[in-house]
């Protein structure tokens, strides 16, 4: 059976899936990166071997996500796309007409604009990032909740209480004031739920026609108190896709489907590169003012891919 | 006297000219790097914003050099920058420096001001009025020059079929124009490097995206503050033009608007002055939009109000017009892999939109 592999390496999570012609979903995979983008795509690989063995033969690789280009070289991509791109493009594979994507990962939201199946707008958040992933996760970490309870739990509250959130050091401090009040936990998660979706709104969908069908995607998604709070700030149903938490991966090996489709064949290394020893290392290019942090990638001692320079000196490897 | 001024694109290679002509010794701040980030982040206020930092560390980087005078523009209208040739006197002064920073204002708001500042610089270097206009013109000639070969370099370097190529060649020309002197030189220095760059190997079959540039003079003018933006989007394939350069208001005839122009399409949004640069962003954006351009990219120093008052605008105009605009907020970061995600993704979209609009055009639908 032929498939395609969609990678997706965030800041938080790392994710792959399979899927086949139809855009069904064979197998994912959604594994935290850890800071270490090399091995969480390696280990990600070999999971994925161990879990389809022979029965699915890999015919192109798309990748995503801030490490898109490192994660190309590491396993052979066929299409490297931003992740805006690939996640539009999941979104209107998985929910037909979609109009509107709302996508909180761990570093960053956006928000996509669809018409006809077109991106016709988007945004996303530039220089903060309260309200996604990782705040959330400090917050349950710094309550001692699973992160897992905590939408669970915002669904409990009956009075949200008002919490700051248009930045996340004011919104943990506002947090502990209310705390040290009396507010019970629910009624403070459920406020934090609110404020971030208002932060969310205000910033990264300011002035954006925000119209049904909406899908709401990314780890993010897994919070039921979000989901509840945009609900409630928007005033329409929103939907959260099965697949929610890898619909980058999803949109990037659709897109790898399509280029394999023109070139006729695929640049992947095979689940063998899971084995490979690849090791990244950095030195401050000296040739001119600009001192451009030039990162090296090594498969055994031979480098095979070089990036950060802003004149392309050190980009051509031969 | 050693003379500094702001470096901004290539402005300085006219500047640099210009303090040599009145009789003084210029003196070149280094180009914006990592080091003068951090000189001016050191010195500045938390919320100042990104020009004035990196003017602060390109002055003190200046005064290493010897500066003893730093001439400078002020700002229009109800803009911080305004007041910031005042606030980097007081903190050169508070640093122990005794260099002097003067702000040439505009001469139409006061014309005593300007032609008094104008007399003291070139009464110390022994210069008449009439040389002072002689090499004015020289500096002028050189600029445009300058400006003309960077016009170009956006325009080619879509096409360009070995990537960066441009970018090498349009350093070559800053070079050839840096080294004319005289006005003939000057000349023939702007057709030499025009001819240069259009003889760059280009692949003209391709299709390309225009975009504007439009936002704040600073971050638009210089490439380090905008992560050289027009590079990369010109190496994704789209051409680029400009909203601003130096020279503009000299070459009304060539693609570029006159400022009433540029106030009067903006005039069914917003017709009052609101500092900084903020009101041509949105005429610029609607010109652009008219002139069948298929998208615009803002650019601001965060925590700039005249250009989050224009970002507020353009949803509008957007609306109004159907061109999509897309604002960056520039501060101290130096990654370029966000900024490179969004171009990338405004760069699908526009060329999805351009698909669309021809596909429904072959079918002859209307839009």
């Amino acid at each position: 059976m032929k498939g395609f592999l969609g990678v997706d390496v965030g800041s938080v999570s790392t994710n792959f899936v399979v899927i086949d012609h139809n855009n069904e979903v064979l197998v994912d995979l959604y594994i935290r990166t850890k800071g270490q983008p090399i091995r969480a795509v390696q280990e990600g690989l070999k999971q994925i071997a161990s879990e389809i063995g022979n029965s699915i033969d890999i015919c192109g690789v798309g990748t995503t996500g801030s490490a898109r280009h490192l994660t190309s070289i590491l396993v052979g991509g066929d299409s490297v796309k931003n992740e805006i791109t690939a996640h539009a493009v999941a979104a209107s594979a998985v929910i037909p007409g979609v109009q509107t994507v709302l996508e909180i990962g761990g570093q960053d939201s956006k928000i996509i604009l669809l018409r006809q199946g077109v991106v016709t707008d988007f945004a996303m958040n530039t220089v903060c990032a309260a309200g996604t992933g990782s705040f959330l996760d400090q917050q349950a970490s710094r309550l001692n909740i699973p992160i897992e309870d905590f939408g669970g739990l915002a669904l409990q509250s009956k009075a949200p209480v008002r919490i700051a959130g248009r930045c996340s050091v004011f919104a943990e401090s506002d947090m502990i004031h209310k705390q040290q009040l009396g507010h019970n936990l629910e009624d403070i998660i459920a406020g934090l739920c609110e404020a971030l979706v208002r932060n969310y709104l205000n910033n990264v969908g300011k002035g954006k026609e925000i119209v049904s069908p909406v899908v709401f995607q990314g780890g993010v998604a897994a919070n039921v108190g979000i989901k509840q709070a945009f609900e409630r700030a928007l005033g329409v149903e929103v939907v959260v896709p099965g697949y929610f938490s890898v619909m980058g991966a999803i949109g990037s090996a659709i897109l790898a489907r399509e280029q394999v489709r023109k070139k006729d064949k695929t640049n992947f290394k095979g689940f063998e590169a899971s084995e490979f020893k690849y090791k990244a290392g950095s030195f401050e290019c000296k040739g001119c003012s600009n001192l451009c942090e030039i990162i090296e990638i090594y498969h055994d001692e031979q480098v095979i891919a070089r990036w950060g320079d802003r004149c392309g000196k050190w980009e051509n490897i031969s | 006297m050693k003379i500094s001024f702001p470096y901004m694109g290539t402005s300085h290679i006219a500047f640099k000219m210009l303090v040599k002509d009145l009789g003084h010794e210029p003196v070149v701040p280094p180009k914006p790097s990592k080091k003068t980030l951090t000189y001016g982040t050191q010195n500045s206020p938390e919320f100042a914003c990104l020009p004035f930092k990196i003017l602060l560390g390109s002055y003190l980087e200046a005064i290493e050099q010897g500066a003893e005078l730093i001439i400078t523009s002020g700002g229009a209208g109800p803009c911080r920058a305004g007041y910031y040739g005042v606030l980097h006197q007081k903190i050169l002064q508070d640093l122990g420096h005794d260099t002097k920073i003067t702000v040439m204002e505009s001469p139409y708001r006061d014309i005593i001001d300007f032609l008094g500042k104008i007399r003291s610089v070139i009464k110390p270097g022994g210069v008449s009025w009439w040389t002072f206009i002689r090499v004015f013109k020289k500096a002028w000639e050189k600029l445009k020059a300058l400006d003309d070969a960077e016009i170009l370099s956006h325009e080619i370097r879509p096409f360009e079929i070995s990537r960066g190529e441009t970018t090498k060649v349009f350093k070559k020309c800053l070079d050839i124009i840096d080294e004319a002197y005289t006005l003939k030189e000057i000349q023939e220095a702007a057709e030499v490097t025009k001819k240069m760059l259009k003889s760059i190997h280009q692949d003209r079959s391709r299709r390309v995206l225009n975009v504007g540039i439009v936002g704040e003079i600073y971050v638009v003018l210089e490439p380090f503050a905008n992560l050289e933006i027009e590079t990369m989007l010109g190496e994704m394939g789209v051409q680029t033009h400009r909203s601003i350069y130096l020279s503009d208001w000299t070459r009304e005839n060539t693609g570029f608007e006159s400022k009433a122009n540029v106030i009067k399409a903006a005039s069914p949004y917003i017709d009052e002055l609101f500092g900084g640069h903020g009101i041509c962003s949105v005429g610029h954006t609607v010109l652009y939009s008219k002139k069948g351009f298929d998208g615009v990219v803002q650019l601001a120093p965060f925590t700039c109000i005249p250009e989050i008052v224009a970002k507020s605008i353009l949803t509008q105009v957007t609306h109004d017009y159907g061109i999509p605009v897309l604002t960056v907020f520039l501060d101290e970061q130096t990654g370029k892999a966000g900024l490179q995600t969004r171009l990338e993704a405004f760069v699908d979209l526009l060329g999805q939109k351009r698909d669309v609009i021809e596909g429904a055009a072959m079918e002859g639908i209307a839009i």
